[in-house]
């Protein structure tokens, strides 16, 4: 078995008195795919934004290779570096072109020569097909576009687990085809990633381990087949028909 | 002069005095033009400093030396923003040469000057940072970008964009409030119109020069500033880099489908859609 890259250990987050998350419980092996899969509120966003320390958690553990980054030294500058994530907003910098963007990362955190910056974005922006863009700043390319943009540049800083955070909920809908083809190539190259994702298709498609959460926790998880096909906990069937009817 | 008439009078003391009108306006632009940007410098500085995130419970003694810093700075915008300029200048200019320390004229004013449009820029600054779209400072950190690296990196850049007009606001109120340095001695424009109008007694004709010189100052700075702006702003085009390459992705609407679902090109006639 491929090893644990990220544990997840009875991990909580309240706001006030809403407890959001309560003793999530998971782990993402080296090299899979995992979906996590709920209705909005569920949780599934925070969990993410935990795992990458925008959101700090009320209780628990979150372990990276084993090591705590809630209470040991690693410092958050640093995981976050090794751990990339794609947001629903794109949160592309408005101040930089294309290339700029994939290459900031890289010459500020990673201390990377510029030409070996330039040379690493191009070819990443090459992959997700954005390399005649380079010079375009985000406010002139389209949604879809800048998804693959910033997928680029996360991919740029060399993570060992990319996370996403429903890449496509903010896309109309004939763009979400090019994300999850960009997303689907990254999948079978064999980059660790952790997708929240409303796109059925896709988590029963790619996915190796599918999470399915609600109300903060995680009521069931298994591998696609069994998730869609035979789900055990009524929540889920309920949730996955409400899907299945549009 | 008596049988001139006020055109040929005014005309007169241009002939007659115009180099010291020249010099005024010399030192009113200098000292507007530094004291802006010294007092942007002070209004950035204070800004970061102000929005920097603290955490009681993790870091307690950052957390405090924040808050004392915090309070002085706020003290120091307070008070500057809430005293006329000309008072300050009173205060500072004669509170020094109490205490053994005699300003030139150069000195004095950019002194005062400086502090007076970093006041006001403090406040100016922390409001362009927080109106950033909290995503950006998210994005940052999610590539390991530190506070300094977010902010000189991403956020600042964007912030000072966003208060181009108001430091060019400043700067035209500054040509135009740098005349209340003439109580402590500057010799700015405001200055040189009063000596020539009491020298000769020709009080309108040389307030028509220093009205007329004043605006064209202000106006021609705040249209440079104008086109400075829109440089910052870059193209409104880019250059497709590589022509040979083109974005094929884009193309893939409806080629994209799930083995056992029902054609996913249909999500674009959906009426959940709002029928776009």
């Amino acid at each position: 078995m491929a090893e644990e890259i990220l544990q997840v250990q009875h991990l909580s987050k309240s706001f006030g008195s809403n407890q959001v998350l309560k003793d999530v419980d998971f782990q993402v092996h080296t090299g899979d795919v995992t979906c996590i899969i709920g209705a909005s509120g569920s949780g599934k966003s925070t969990l993410l934004r935990c795992i990458n320390l925008l959101e700090a958690p009320t209780g628990g553990e979150i372990l990276f290779h084993g090591e705590s980054i809630l209470h040991g030294k690693l410092d958050a500058s640093a995981y976050r570096a090794k751990v990339g994530m794609v947001f629903q907003s794109f949160n592309l910098f408005n101040n930089m072109t294309v290339l700029d963007n994939c290459m900031v990362g890289q010459v500020k955190v990673l201390k990377r020569s510029r030409e070996e910056a330039r040379q690493t974005a191009m070819s990443f922006l090459e992959k997700v097909g954005m390399a005649p863009y380079i010079n375009a700043k985000p406010r002139q390319i389209s949604g879809g576009q800048k998804q693959r943009v910033a997928i680029a540049r996360a991919l740029a800083m060399g993570p060992e687990v990319l996370l996403f955070d429903e890449p496509t909920s903010a896309l109309d809908p004939e763009m979400v085809g090019e994300v999850l083809s960009v997303m689907r190539d990254l999948a079978s190259s064999g980059l660790t990633m952790l997708v929240v994702t409303h796109e059925m298709g896709f988590a029963r498609d790619v996915a190796k381990e599918v999470v399915f959460m609600d109300n903060g926790v995680i009521a069931e998880h298994g591998d696609p087949e069994t998730i869609f096909t035979r789900p055990s906990q009524p929540r889920t069937q309920e949730f996955l028909s409400r899907y299945l009817e549009r | 002069m008596q049988n001139m008439n006020f055109w040929e009078r005014v005309l007169f003391l241009l002939q007659q005095y115009g180099p010291s009108f020249l010099r005024g306006v010399w030192v009113t632009m200098v000292i507007a033009i530094v004291g802006t940007l010294i007092g942007c410098i002070i209004g950035f500085a204070v800004g970061v400093v102000q929005t920097i995130p603290t955490d009681r419970k993790k870091r307690p003694l950052h957390w405090a030396l924040m808050g004392i810093a915090r309070f002085l700075l706020n003290a120091y915008v307070e008070i500057f923003r809430g005293t006329p300029m000309m008072v300050q200048a009173m205060f500072i200019y004669y509170g020094l040469a109490m205490g053994g320390i005699n300003l030139g004229m150069w000195e004095a004013a950019f002194l005062i000057v400086s502090i007076n449009t970093g006041a006001y820029m403090a406040e100016t600054v922390r409001g362009g940072i927080l109106s950033i779209d909290p995503g950006q400072t998210e994005g940052a950190k999610a590539i390991g970008m530190n506070h300094v690296q977010t902010m000189t990196s991403v956020i600042l850049p964007q912030a000072l964009r966003n208060i181009m007009p108001q430091i060019g606001n400043n700067l035209i109120i500054n040509i135009k409030d740098t005349c209340v340095l003439n109580v402590i001695g500057t010799v700015e424009l405001y200055f040189a119109a009063n000596s020539v109008a009491g020298a000769r007694y020709t009080y309108f004709e040389a307030f028509t020069i220093a009205m007329i010189l004043y605006f064209v100052l202000t106006f021609t700075c705040s249209r440079l500033l104008r086109w400075w702006e829109s440089r910052m702003d870059g193209p409104d085009s880019y250059e497709l880099y590589d022509l040979s390459t083109t974005d094929t992705l884009a193309h893939t609407t409806g080629l994209y489908s799930y083995p056992r679902r029902p054609k996913a090109g249909n999500q674009n006639l959906d009426i959940r859609d709002g029928g776009r």
